[in-house]
């Protein structure tokens, strides 16, 4: 019951922060509500034991990504673009999209608490105490059975790295 | 209604006890924080030639009860173009992330808020970096350009500084194993000796960082007040103030919290399973003797009468704490029934003790080095960090990791271990030295091409 | 939020040396360049001083100095007293180092009235001038230090210029604004433990000279935040006539206490500190050996007072015959000159003043292009100038 409570609790505020993110006018505010809404997801990540991923998201998404999304907003002038419509032009289209996957999805859903066992598959929860601590999974993996797609990854961000700083230097 | 109430009825079965400590170190903490201020106060004072506050209450005792109550009642200034929910929200972020972060740590082996967390450390940290946002936030909030450069400044600082912190903590965890807290400190004393022996390089990168991460001086440029005003904070006064200071205690708090678990030992006493050395578990109470056995020889040079009784009050009180220090020591001796019993009540509490000692004296550190050392410019501050501490502290990974490969190939335990990683330190060493002096070479000078004719005008 | 452009209202019919607002000159980030306003109440500039700074980011690429908040008309207040009355309102100038202040104007007096002090009034004269030189240094680089975040060295500081104020405080009974001179000598005789005094502080001086040099000379810090900030050269401390620490810092060999001699000065022994490069930490080092020369001065002037009378025969009323004379001194913050021109009246005609403060303060926009913003607090202290007699 509890876990219910909490599950909804969190993705009540997950949803309702990515709501007030692409409608709000100030910058700064939209950002403060995706932190809000990621915070929230790391909530949920929490809920499902796997605490690794949730520490993660604050460090990387929330005290990382998030701050840097912060820096260019608080640096770069944004009085022309509060000024232009927003939405323009696409509201009709993206309500279509948006209504045919909302559709998709919940026909998924109606249809595998119709069908037990044929739809998407009813996963439950192990009690905490016999799950492998999710760290050690995690770092398993990565160095066990995925490590050439993470060393290439790492390449990748040492490449994007590289190529920002070098953008970066001023041309004297 | 019904769901609601029994998943409150659930909830508050399983976390009551983590809820009310939670409680209780928020209701506490800015008491402590006070206090905290205090101290610093009377060592800044004592290393300027002076007293420090002498007036409010007994040797300046009351000084932060006053400061609180004048924080409080200030008339709560917001200006008029700042955007008034971030300006609530900024302080809230800075403070909630700074008390939330607390709640990972453990004081002593049976003191810790939110119990056993497989992610201990990495929680803390994590949850300390949010915070970043505070200031970030803060300085947009007041809607004037000094408070937004002062800001960003500072949460470019944070963000380079923790990476360098970030990697001292993973070689001090390369030997730890786990990120679990209690099990860190129980490794320490497994391996007989605290980390910081075997890892000194990622021990002082980390002293160097935390300094940054707190914003300290000598890395407070960004609130400096001979620099533009006081940067993030300008804008705020009374309680929002109030709230950010508290924050910057916090972390400092914190960050000595995590250094002392995961270099100094946590709860444990200086070679905590050397047998032979168990006469150290009387330092605790003959420490707090010697204290008040000072207060009382400070008795007759008091000038009043009031404060004589006031120095014999605060004597009787150190004494009172050796009794309750020397009681687990003394106990095990008088009744062997009572001993199983009340270990780890008295585990507990020399453990609170050696913590509080250790965190004590790492902020004491803070404190001297604010005093003693002018202040960083902002570009040598972020210099230091880029161009020194992160190479350092990625080198220091290296070479601790190879060196624990050396000690499990060889089968090295114990103090054996320093056969592997002293090397490593003095290669570490002998890199930070290398960096330093290249780091000499390339100073950047100010561009003198701009010419500028002296007899115009 | 808007781009902050411009926070200093345009102003028409500027001077030459005033800065314009360009919007046309964008930085790489898009944001215009800026001009921020320093003072005139600000922590770090050491008085009334307004500094408006043209920032390209962070670098400094303009600046320009607005004076005068502290004006109080002393030239022209000096046309309306008679010599002796105006003697107090020249140590409100440079109020850090008034005993300089004195004697500069009471040697240009007597200058005119062709007197001369007698030799002890002179000795004694020197000694407190000296002790003045060190107090006023001790005071610059306690806030010196202080602004460039050493918060220590000012309560250091503070407490050996207590001792030498409390020998004034002992000799005329003023710390501050001491009126220590009277045209023609002095007024009082030195009292009995004057050379006592003077002997014990200047015997604990030197250990506390090692103290703060053993904070800051060779702290890692503050060669980072001194060295290389600030560059004035020879060839440009000449031409913009910048006299003073800042001058023998950037490498000139001028002190007018040995070019032209006052006071007691070629009596005794003692060494002009040059430096090389004309940075601020070539200045602290020169104003440092400074404070060790003075306390040699001191030391060999107590050891011999001359006796005699202590002021010269010039009458009560003083009527120099008409004509005009300039004389300068070697006041600790560089050439304080005094142009006093006589009528023939009980009251000088004009009595202008050269305030070293004024005259480097000319040197401040060169020193501070190219540098970023932090460093312009710390080239304002090593100028050291005070406002009083920047604007007087």
């Amino acid at each position: 019951m509890l876990d219910k409570v909490i599950f909804y609790f969190f993705a009540g505020i997950a949803v309702g922060g990515a709501v007030l993110t692409v409608t709000r006018r100030n910058a700064v505010h939209s950002a403060i509500f995706l932190i809000t809404s990621l915070l929230a997801t790391a909530g949920i990540f929490l809920q499902l034991r796997a605490e690794f991923l949730f520490i993660v998201q604050i460090i990387l998404y929330v005290g990382g990504i998030m701050v840097l999304f912060v820096f260019v907003i608080m640096l770069v002038n944004l009085d022309v673009a509060v000024r232009q419509i927003q939405f323009a032009r696409q509201k009709w289209v993206a309500l279509v999209i948006a209504l045919a996957l909302a559709a998709q999805v919940g026909l998924m859903l109606w249809s595998s608490a119709k069908m037990p066992g044929q739809g998407l598959p009813v996963l439950t929860a192990a009690p905490a105490n016999q799950l492998p601590l999710n760290s050690e999974e995690v770092a398993k993996s990565l160095f066990d059975s995925y490590l050439l797609p993470f060393e290439i990854a790492s390449v990748l961000l040492l490449v994007a790295m590289i190529g920002a700083v070098v953008m970066a230097k001023k041309r004297t | 209604m019904q769901p609601a109430s029994q998943a409150t009825l659930e909830f508050l079965k399983l976390y009551w006890a983590p809820l009310l400590c939670g409680l209780a170190v928020v209701a506490v903490l800015p008491l402590i924080a006070g206090y905290v201020v205090l101290v610093e106060r009377k060592i800044m004072a004592d290393m300027q030639a002076r007293l420090g506050p002498m007036r409010v209450g007994p040797h300046g005792l009351l000084q932060p009860i006053a400061d609180a109550v004048k924080l409080l009642i200030k008339e709560d200034v917001i200006p008029d173009s700042a955007d008034k929910l971030v300006f609530w929200l900024a302080p809230v972020l800075s403070v909630g992330a700074a008390l939330l972060s607390l709640a990972g740590l453990a004081i002593g082996p049976a003191f810790q808020i939110a119990q056993d967390i497989n992610i201990g450390i990495l929680f803390v940290v994590g949850i300390s970096a949010m915070g970043i946002f505070g200031i970030v936030l803060g300085g947009w909030a007041s809607n004037s350009h000094y408070s937004l450069m002062g800001a960003l400044r500072s949460s470019a600082q944070l963000v380079s500084y923790e990476t360098a912190a970030g990697m001292a903590l993973v070689s001090g965890l390369l030997f730890a194993g786990t990120l679990n807290i209690k099990s860190i400190v129980e490794a320490q004393r497994e391996q007989g000796m605290w980390f910081v022996i075997l890892a000194p390089v990622a021990f002082f990168t980390y002293l160097v960082a935390s300094i940054a991460e707190t914003n300290r001086a000598p890395f407070d440029l960004p609130e400096a007040e001979s620099e533009l005003v006081a940067g993030y904070m300008t804008e705020f006064s009374g309680f929002r103030w109030s709230l950010y200071f508290l924050a910057e205690y916090t972390n400092m708090i914190v960050v000595a919290s995590v250094a002392t678990t995961l270099f100094l030992g946590g709860w444990l006493r200086p070679f905590a399973s050397v047998r032979w050395l168990d006469f150290l578990d009387f330092v605790p109470p003959l420490l707090m003797i010697a204290v008040g056995a000072y207060c009382v020889l400070r008795v007759p040079k008091q000038p009043s009468r009031m404060q004589q009784w006031f120095m014999l009050a605060v004597a009787g009180l150190c004494i009172a704490l050796a009794l309750v220090l020397a009681m687990p020591v003394i106990a095990p001796v008088l009744k062997a029934s009572l001993r199983e019993a009340a270990k780890p009540f008295f585990a507990g509490i020399h453990g609170g003790f050696w913590f509080l000692l250790k965190v004590s004296a790492y902020i004491y550190l803070f404190m001297w080095l604010r005093f003693t050392l002018p202040r960083y410019r902002f570009d040598q501050l972020m210099r230091l960090g880029w161009h020194f501490l992160i190479p350092l502290s990625i080198i220091n990974v290296l070479l601790v990791g190879v060196a624990m490969i050396a000690g499990a190939y060889f089968h090295l335990h114990g103090w054996w271990l320093l056969l592997a990683t002293t090397p490593a330190a003095l290669v570490a060493l002998v890199a930070a030295l290398l960096i330093l002096a290249a780091e000499k070479q390339s100073e950047t000078r100010p561009d003198r091409a701009v010419p500028s004719d002296f007899y115009a005008g | 939020m808007k781009a902050v452009s411009e926070t200093v209202p345009a102003t028409k019919g500027k001077t030459a040396l005033s800065i314009e607002t360009t919007s046309d000159h964008k930085t790489l980030l898009g944001a215009d360049e800026l001009i921020i306003n320093m003072g005139p109440q600000h922590p770090s500039t050491h008085g009334v001083l307004r500094v408006k700074l043209k920032l390209d980011g962070e670098r400094v690429i303009g600046s320009e100095c607005v004076i005068g908040y502290l004006h109080r008309g002393v030239e022209k207040i000096a046309e309306n007293r008679t010599y002796q009355q105006f003697a107090p309102y020249v140590d409100r100038m440079d109020y850090v180092a008034a005993v300089s202040n004195g004697l500069g104007y009471c040697e240009a007096v007597e200058k005119l009235l062709m007197a001369e002090a007698p030799p002890r009034a002179r000795v004694i004269r020197t000694i407190l001038t000296e002790l003045q030189r060190i107090a006023s240094h001790l005071l610059w680089l306690g806030t010196h230090a202080l602004d460039i975040g050493a918060l220590t060295p000012l309560f250091y500081c503070f407490r050996e210029r207590e001792e030498i104020l409390k020998i004034f405080e002992k000799y005329c009974g003023a710390r501050l604004t001491t009126h220590a001179f009277r045209i023609g000598g002095l007024q009082y005789e030195a009292y009995d433990t004057l050379e006592k005094d003077v002997e014990r502080f200047c015997k604990d001086f030197e250990s506390r000279i090692v103290e703060y040099e053993d904070l800051l000379t060779q702290n890692r810090i503050w060669l980072g935040r001194t060295k290389g900030v600030g560059i004035l050269t020879a060839e440009e401390a000449i031409a913009f006539g910048v006299t003073g620490p800042v001058l023998r810092a950037s490498g000139v060999k001028w002190d007018i206490r040995k070019a032209m001699p006052y006071a007691a000065y070629d009596q005794y022994k003692f060494e002009i500190p040059v430096g090389t490069t004309g940075d601020t930490y070539d200045r602290y080092l020169v104003r440092m050996e400074e404070m060790r020369q003075s306390r040699l001065i001191c030391l060999q002037a107590i050891e011999n007072i001359p006796s005699g009378p202590i002021l010269a025969k010039v009458g009560k009323v003083l009527k120099p015959p008409p004509g005009e004379v300039y004389h300068a001194i070697e006041a600790p913050k560089g050439e304080l000159g005094y142009y006093v021109v006589s009528d023939g009246t009980i009251q000088p005609y004009r009595v202008r003043i050269r305030p070293p403060s004024f005259v480097n303060l000319q040197a401040f926009d060169r020193m501070v292009r190219g540098h970023l913003v932090a460093d312009v607090v710390a080239i304002i202290g090593t100028l050291d100038i005070v406002l009083g007699e920047v604007d007087r």
